[in-house]
């Protein structure tokens, strides 16, 4: 196996979650796709790790922080959502423009 | 800075610089000021409130002048101190330099001796006689300070400082003149003598402005080198400067028709006559020709001049001569006898006779100081100034009879004493240059001289005594001066008698010749002995007549004085309308002369100024107007409605979507890694 | 290494095999209009990941993975979609029709710089066959040794994202209700 060959997927995982982030109408969803992006983050990690090999394991402690940080980031997401959708009746991104001018 | 000599020509005076004298003799000049100041602060405390003080400078003045007077006599000094107060640029790159300092050579040295001698002798004098006067103080005060500007005028190496001593001399005149000032009269008459001498100022001012300008310096010894060296500059201006220079002397010397304000002078106290307006003050023409002797001797220009300035000479001499026959007051007699003196010396300076016109200068000083102080002396114990009060009075009053006859002989011109020996040389300068027909009336002078002298003495000693109350004899305080001015009236004579010179000492001629270019006037070898013969002639008949006429009992006395020759006499009684036509002169200055001017100064100064200044309103307005507000407002006025709807316009970005947000910086983050990419 | 040699390894295929299912569901979770099928795709996207994951000798990261992510997170989000009666049916407006085109340009075109840099960078580094795995006593020790700081300060943010979300969906109490329960 050569290393590329998981970067590359990592890049595709990444690529995809930057697209559904700027598409997606649904805030939910627009977290799902951050989702996406965190965890191509972490193939990318392991496979370096991988190659390095180094003695404590550094890429995969990282990547267990990555996903710790990912839940709790998830869990105030949604809680905002929450919050939102009670004040609007509405999960739709395009009508949280409350900064517009 | 000393100036050293620099001789000119063969012939040059051989000068020296001085000793110590000469070098600190500015403290003649400051001392008479010094005097002033404590005299104002301290005088009304003491004894003689404030006397002490001018007399304790008069004498150290006196001393110190004497020596130089010695000094001068063995070898010629010539040194001068000056202190550069300010320097102007000029356009060609000179420089106008103000200088003030004083001059130490022949002929000021003259004079700070006869300021000195007099002043003193008239200072002691005065202390009695303004004993219980009103403001006896502030008088001494005034009359240091006239001493002090006249050593400054005398002493003066540059024409500036002489016209701030010529001032100072002017405002003292006026502040003495005017000291009984609770008379109207008195006070007007100062006014008037401040009035005639400020019109001839304008004169002297042109001339110094026109005269420094063209060389460009102000002291006396670069314009009197440059006229020896008959310099082109100062030889275009010559003719103009000396007649200016010559106006300006007009009107201090009293010189015909500005002579007017000196018969009213005699307001004043008697010792402020006779200091300031026999000896002194009204020498101040006389000096200023002398100094500037060679502007008038070796330019074409000055010669010229002095074309106009002898008939003027004359005209004084005797015109002047004729008023003394019919004054009453005994000071306006010695008044214009006065007059008619300074006309004497300015027509020997005028003729070209350096030496002739100082020697009366020098001797005039001396008797009619005396003359005045001994009529002082008369009106002091008869307590009128008129002759018609007096009579009789050499009984009673012996010293102030001997002394005033010595001046009036002196004054006539009578051998062996003073003013022969003067006046002869005067008559011997006109002969010598040409001006007999002047020389006649001259010796007629001598004639009218001598004739109104007699009078005066006739029916002031003689007769008998026509006023009120007993006369006496004045104290010693005051004969005394007259004593001491009597000496010098009889000997000044002897020290310039033609030809004759004291051993290495020289004489007269020498002492007053020690200056940094040679006069170039004539010395004659020896007497004339027919002119002299002359004018003894003419001042023998004068007294003869003079004593035939008055020299009698009071009543015909009174009836002669009386008798008016029909067309003469009231012609000489308003002393030639002389006053009429300065006051005409006003008038018309006052009025119709005034209005023209203010009707040119109203409709074209100020048309003008008001045409300018409603231009420029009119260009502010359009500048305000339409470039301001239109221009440069419409300017900026577009540059932030731009900026508005450029904000307008941006402001949509901010959509507040996150989305969008994203949008954006994921293409930015793109465009820089593209941009590292590519140019990498 | 050449693409032959690469190929003809069989742990490639795998690869080949559960990288293949992980873009198809990667793919799905972003273009599905239903949000059900979103959440289960990704799923189906983490399952895959944790399969590389056993592929490179990161056992522990890769059950990690599946007990939080998959066990956790997802759960969760199936939750705040249930509560925010997101339809869980088709939506024709799920997506942002405008944003679309502009949207997978840029996507394509971070794909390609990332591709191309780490080939370039990267090129054949080669990585060692499937084999031992990493013991977990490594990891324990390196979380709680060299890499104990950011072990609490991981902790804390738990604990903050426990109480801020408590906190942040918390429903107004009305004043009345206040005074009633007689606490905040």
């Amino acid at each position: 196996m050569i290393v590329t060959q998981f970067l590359v997927i990592a890049a595709a995982l990444f690529s995809l979650g930057v697209y559904g982030l700027l598409v997606r109408r649904n805030a939910v969803m627009v977290l799902l796709a951050v989702e996406l992006m965190l965890n191509a983050v972490n193939i990318n990690l392991i496979a370096f790790e991988a190659v390095i090999r180094s003695s404590q394991a550094v890429g995969q402690v990282f990547s267990i922080f990555v996903i710790t940080v990912a839940a709790a980031e998830v869990g105030i997401g949604l809680a905002i959502i929450l919050m939102i959708f009670r004040n609007r009746q509405s999960a739709n991104v395009d009508d949280f423009n409350l900064m517009k001018f | 800075m000393t100036h050293l000599v620099l001789a000119v020509e063969a012939g040059a005076p051989e000068l020296v610089s001085g000793g110590f004298f000469a070098q600190w003799a500015g403290i003649m000049l400051v001392a008479p000021f010094v005097a002033f100041l404590l005299i104002v602060f301290l005088g009304k405390r003491l004894k003689y409130l404030g006397a002490e003080f001018a007399i304790g400078a008069m004498a150290l003045n006196l001393v110190w002048a004497s020596i130089l007077f010695v000094q001068n006599m063995s070898h010629g000094i010539f040194r001068e101190e000056n202190f550069e107060i300010a320097s102007i640029g000029m356009f060609d790159g000179r420089a106008l330099v103000f200088e003030l300092g004083w001059v130490v050579d022949g002929l000021s040295i003259m004079m700070y001796f006869v300021v000195a001698f007099v002043g003193l002798l008239v200072f002691i004098y005065a202390v009695g006689y303004m004993h219980g006067d009103v403001r006896v103080t502030w008088f001494f005060a005034s009359l240091s300070l006239f001493a002090g500007s006249m050593l400054i005028l005398v002493g003066s190496p540059n024409l500036i400082q002489l016209i701030i001593g010529w001032e100072g001399v002017g405002l003292a005149s006026y502040l003495l003149i005017g000291h009984y000032w609770e008379q109207k009269e008195n006070s007007s008459a100062a006014m008037k003598a401040f009035y005639t001498n400020k019109v001839a100022d304008v004169g002297l001012i042109l001339g110094a402005i026109l005269l420094g300008l063209a060389i460009g310096d102000f002291s006396f010894a670069a314009i009197n080198e440059a006229a020896a060296n008959h310099a082109e500059p100062l030889e275009a201006v010559a003719f103009a400067g000396g007649l200016l220079l010559f106006f300006g002397a007009m009107g201090k010397s009293a010189q015909f028709p500005l002579h007017i304000w000196l018969p009213d002078a005699m307001a004043g106290p008697t010792p402020v006559s006779a200091l300031m307006h026999a000896a002194t003050m009204v020498t101040a023409g006389i000096y200023l020709m002398a100094r500037t002797f060679p502007v008038y001797q070796d330019l074409v220009g000055g010669e010229a001049a002095r074309q106009w300035m002898v008939p003027i000479g004359v005209i004084t001499l005797f015109a002047m001569g004729l008023l003394a026959l019919v004054a009453d007051d005994i000071k306006k007699v010695l008044a214009y006898s006065t007059v008619s003196q300074l006309g004497y010396m300015m027509t020997a300076v005028a003729a070209g006779g350096y030496t002739a016109g100082l020697f009366h200068l020098f001797t005039h000083a001396f008797f009619k100081a005396l003359l005045f102080l001994g009529a002082g002396s008369v009106i002091h114990a008869v307590h009128s100034n008129n002759m018609s009060d007096m009579g009789g009075l050499r009984k009673e009053m012996p010293r102030t009879f001997w002394t005033f006859v010595i001046g009036s002989l002196s004054l006539a011109g009578i051998i062996p004493l003073a003013g022969f020996f003067s006046k002869d040389e005067i008559l011997a300068t006109l002969d010598h240059e040409g001006y007999q027909a002047f020389m006649w009336v001259a010796i007629a002078g001598a004639f009218v001289t001598a004739f109104y002298m007699t009078r005066a003495v006739a029916l002031t000693f003689f007769g008998s005594y026509k006023g009120h109350g007993h006369p006496h004899e004045s104290p010693a305080l005051m004969t005394v001066p007259l004593v001491a001015l009597a000496v010098p009236s009889v000997i000044a004579g002897f020290l310039n008698i033609p030809g004759v010179e004291f051993g290495g000492f020289g004489n007269f001629t020498t002492w007053v010749g020690a200056r940094v270019v040679a006069m170039g006037d004539h010395h004659p070898e020896a007497i004339d002995w027919t002119l002299a013969a002359y004018g003894l002639t003419a001042g023998g008949l004068g007294i003869l007549i003079g004593w035939l006429l008055y020299g009698k009992d009071a009543e015909t006395q009174l009836a002669r004085d009386r008798f008016e020759i029909p067309v003469l006499y009231p012609l000489l009684r308003q002393k030639y309308y002389m006053d009429h036509l300065a006051l005409g002169m006003v008038g018309f200055t006052k009025g119709p002369a005034a209005r023209a001017v203010d009707w040119v100064n109203t409709y074209v100064l100020d048309g003008i100024v008001n045409g300018v200044g409603g231009g420029v309103r009119l260009m502010g307005r359009f500048v305000y107007g339409g470039l301001d507000q239109r221009g440069i407002d419409m300017f900026f006025n577009g540059v932030s409605a731009g900026a508005d709807s450029a904000g307008l316009a941006l402001r949509r970005l901010q959509t507040g979507r996150v989305q969008q947000y994203a949008m954006g910086f994921v293409v930015g983050a793109l465009v820089l890694v593209l941009a590292i990419a590519v140019f990498n | 290494m050449t693409f032959q040699s690469w190929i003809s390894e069989p742990v490639n295929w795998v690869y080949l095999a559960i990288g293949g299912a992980v873009l198809v569901s990667g793919f799905r979770v972003v273009t599905t209009q239903n949000v059900v099928r979103a959440a289960l795709y990704l799923v189906a996207t983490l399952g895959g990941t944790a399969g590389l994951f056993l592929m490179l000798s990161a056992e522990f990261v890769a059950w990690t993975l599946v007990l939080v992510y998959i066990g956790a997170v997802i759960v969760l989000f199936l939750f705040g979609t249930m509560i925010t009666r997101a339809p869980m049916v088709r939506d024709t407006g799920l997506d942002n029709p405008k944003a679309r085109p502009m949207a997978a340009v840029l996507s394509l075109i971070l794909f390609v710089v990332l591709s191309y840099t780490m080939l370039t960078a990267f090129g054949s580094t080669e990585i060692a066959q499937v084999g031992e795995g990493t013991d977990t006593r490594i990891l324990g020790e390196a979380l709680l040794g060299r890499f104990v700081l950011p072990f609490e300060i991981v902790g804390f943010i738990l604990l903050a994202a426990l109480v801020g979300g408590i906190t942040i969906a918390r429903r107004d109490l009305t004043p009345l209700e206040e005074e009633e329960r007689g606490s905040v």
